[in-house]
């Protein structure tokens, strides 16, 4: 298995943070967050799930499937989890089913349940490019074709068509029919926050009221302008926000 | 639920790359003249530094102006990002210099540009690069260059002068056999004829000094990278894929996968190389790029009218333009440049030098000098100019004699442009 550390050693003295990918996605979603975060103190664990980015194999199909995959692939004891979009929900499913180890989780992008529309999942059940087509348009906010990318030189839409092109078939399907089928069963004790885009056409704010209302002591941050990718489409706030949770 | 839409080409000529200026609200893209960026304290200036957060630092690695036409470029291309530079050959080497070092080799088309053919032919040679040119349209040739130091494959979209139509699925398949990326200069295309890596090249860039701005009034180059190449799986790519001290010991492809080759290019190329673009120069290739999906239509409209102008032309022994159908790459241009074979066509004067030289220097519209792409209409005599420097071999293998005559066709009257090529043949016969 592949877990991003930005080349520095495991230090046991230092806390542990690790980042969960989205659907579709890898461990270089955090590209910039995972990396501030490795020289900032932290033992940074950014995975790429099964069958995604560096670590080969079959994805798994269920959420609790890959929050089991994630106990087993960190060492440390306890730790805080980043997760995005699907990653969201992995990171609830391990505060809830391990919370001696979970120390705090953020949830970027998140909703639940976490419904994925019809349309959707049979184009990526069929591996047609129709579902790769939705995963860039509604996972960017309506203006990013149009805007700028806050990284020089780079454009989202190509960057993300590309990551999902590079998937073996049927591991964009896995992830978004556990991310439909996800169901979670007990209680989130531990500090949360909510990262939301206030443009984010996948998974809208609204969307995460549900969950919100399970955890009453989380605190949310609304980020304008950016859509569900929230790392690249305002990698700043979504760090700053960051910052200021785990270093509490 | 219908599909979503992407936006067109033509909306994104306008506007990828740009929101209005934050700062001002300016609508038109700001020129943001600056060599550097105040940091907003120590810790921010360290985060730029070591790419935790993202944002510019210094104009030779990253300018805003310039970050635009990068990523519209790439948005028109359909890559993950580009790097604009000081020139189409300045794209060229970044991408040679990030991908291999001394004691690799390159298999290219013989059908370059002269100034390609003289860095891969000589100068990179001086610096352990060897590269094997081979008859584009030939793939076994192809096949056979490849050794085990071969990092990559290069050829033309539009072979020059020759207009041999590069087979981008072929060769990028024999590229990806071997393991290595297709990289093609897309200059006489443009974005609007082909979009090279639908096809499957990896790679590309443009000389912007050309068809991007039409207007001839900055050299520029853009590189854009299409992110599907995995160079982990291909293992010869130690640049993208073991840890480099230059820069904190990062691994590129192990934090990006779709982006490292342009994070090295970038962090090392544009850092120690240093052939940026000038922000000036970025807009002003914005402005062009703006009107391409009008001006590329327009382009290949006139030629066609001059191309068919030519054939019937009692002074004219050839016409070499991929739409004719006795083009050896005729049927390869139906099937990748539906939408025409660019405004660039050249032929074969009866009478040799003495005659070339007389229709040139009797145009009246057409001007006499080394570019192509322009609005206006450009007629040069690639032997004693832009191949000078080429064997008689090479040149043979490149499709040029000593009376090929190469014309650019631009913006102007398509009939205003047979005039003055009727008048120039008839005075050459003389």
């Amino acid at each position: 298995m592949f877990a991003y550390t930005a080349g520095r050693a495991f230090d046991e003295a230092k806390p542990t943070v690790v980042f969960v990918h989205g659907a579709g996605l890898d461990h270089s979603s955090f590209l910039l967050q995972s990396r501030y975060f490795a020289y900032h103190g932290w033992n940074v664990l950014a995975l790429d799930l099964p069958g995604h980015g560096r670590t080969p194999g079959s994805p798994i199909s269920s959420v609790r499937g890959m929050a089991e995959w994630v106990f087993k692939a960190v060492a440390a004891d306890k730790f805080a989890i980043v997760g995005h979009s699907m990653g969201s929900l992995v990171a609830l499913e391990c505060a809830a089913s391990a919370p001696s180890r979970v120390e705090r989780i953020a949830l970027i992008g998140t909703a639940y349940p976490m419904k994925v529309g019809e349309a959707f999942l049979d184009a990526a059940k069929r591996d047609h490019y129709d579902a790769f087509d939705m995963h860039t348009i509604w996972g960017h906010a309506a203006q990013v074709p149009l805007g700028g990318d806050p990284t020089p030189g780079m454009w989202m839409y190509g960057d993300t068509q590309a990551r999902l092109e590079r998937l073996a078939p049927g591991v964009l399907y896995a992830d978004l029919k556990a991310c439909n089928d996800y169901v979670l069963e007990g209680d989130v004790s531990c500090p949360a926050l909510f990262i939301l885009g206030e443009r984010d056409m996948m998974t809208p704010p609204r969307a995460a009221k549900a969950i919100q209302e399970k955890l009453p002591n989380a605190k949310t941050v609304r980020v304008n302008f950016s859509g569900h990718s929230l790392m690249s489409e305002a990698p700043d706030a979504t760090l700053d926000a960051l910052i200021g949770f785990l270093r509490t | 639920m219908s599909k979503p839409k992407y936006p067109g080409f033509d909306t994104l000529a306008l506007h990828a790359g740009q929101s209005p200026d934050p700062a001002t609200g300016s609508r038109a893209v700001p020129i943001y003249q600056t060599t550097s960026y105040v940091f907003r304290d120590t810790e921010h200036a360290a985060s730029l530094f070591n790419m935790e957060r993202a944002g510019h630092v210094y104009s030779r690695i990253s300018n805003p102006t310039v970050a635009v036409l990068e990523e519209r470029v790439a948005a028109l291309e359909g890559g993950v990002g580009a790097i604009a530079t000081a020139s189409g050959q300045a794209a060229l080497h970044l991408a040679v210099a990030t991908l291999m070092g001394s004691g690799d080799h390159i298999v290219a088309s013989a059908a370059l540009y002269g100034g390609s053919h003289n860095l891969l032919g000589y100068t990179l040679k001086r610096f352990g690069i060897e590269t094997t040119f081979v008859v584009p349209r030939d793939l076994q040739a192809w096949k056979k260059a490849i050794r085990p130091s071969t990092k990559l494959l290069f050829g033309e979209t539009l072979g020059n002068p020759g207009l041999d139509v590069l087979d981008i699925p072929a060769v990028a398949a024999i590229a990806h056999e071997a393991k290595v990326p297709l990289l093609v200069d897309a200059t006489f295309t443009t974005p609007y004829l082909l979009q090279p890596f639908a096809h499957g090249a990896d790679l590309l860039y443009h000389s912007a000094t050309k068809f991007l701005g039409g207007h001839g009034v900055a050299i520029a180059g853009v590189l854009v990278d299409s992110g599907r190449f995995d160079w982990e799986a291909s293992g010869k790519f130690a640049t993208l894929t073991a840890p480099y001290e230059g820069f904190h010991g990062m691994d590129f492809e192990e934090e990006s996968g779709t982006r490292a080759f342009l994070l090295r290019a970038r962090r090392e190329g544009l850092r120690d190389f240093g052939a940026c673009m000038a922000p000036m120069t970025a807009f002003q290739i914005l402005q062009g790029v703006e009107t391409l999906h009008l001006r590329m239509p327009r382009h290949v409209e006139s030629t066609r009218k001059v191309v068919a102008y030519l054939k019937t032309n009692s002074a004219v022994q050839k016409v070499v333009y991929p739409e004719l159908p006795e083009h050896p790459d005729h049927e390869l241009a139906k099937k990748l440049l539906p939408l025409g074979c660019g405004a660039v066509l050249s032929f074969e004067i009866k009478g040799g030098r003495p005659a070339g030289k007389k229709f040139i220097e009797s145009l009246r519209v057409f001007s006499h000098l080394a570019n192509v792409g322009d609005a206006k209409s450009l007629v040069i005599h690639p032997a004693t100019t832009t191949h000078y420097r080429m064997s008689d071999d090479d040149l043979q293998r490149a499709g040029i004699t000593a009376g090929t005559v190469r014309l650019s066709i631009g913006l102007e009257d398509a009939q205003d442009l047979i005039d003055d090529l009727d008048r120039a043949l008839k005075a050459s016969q003389k």
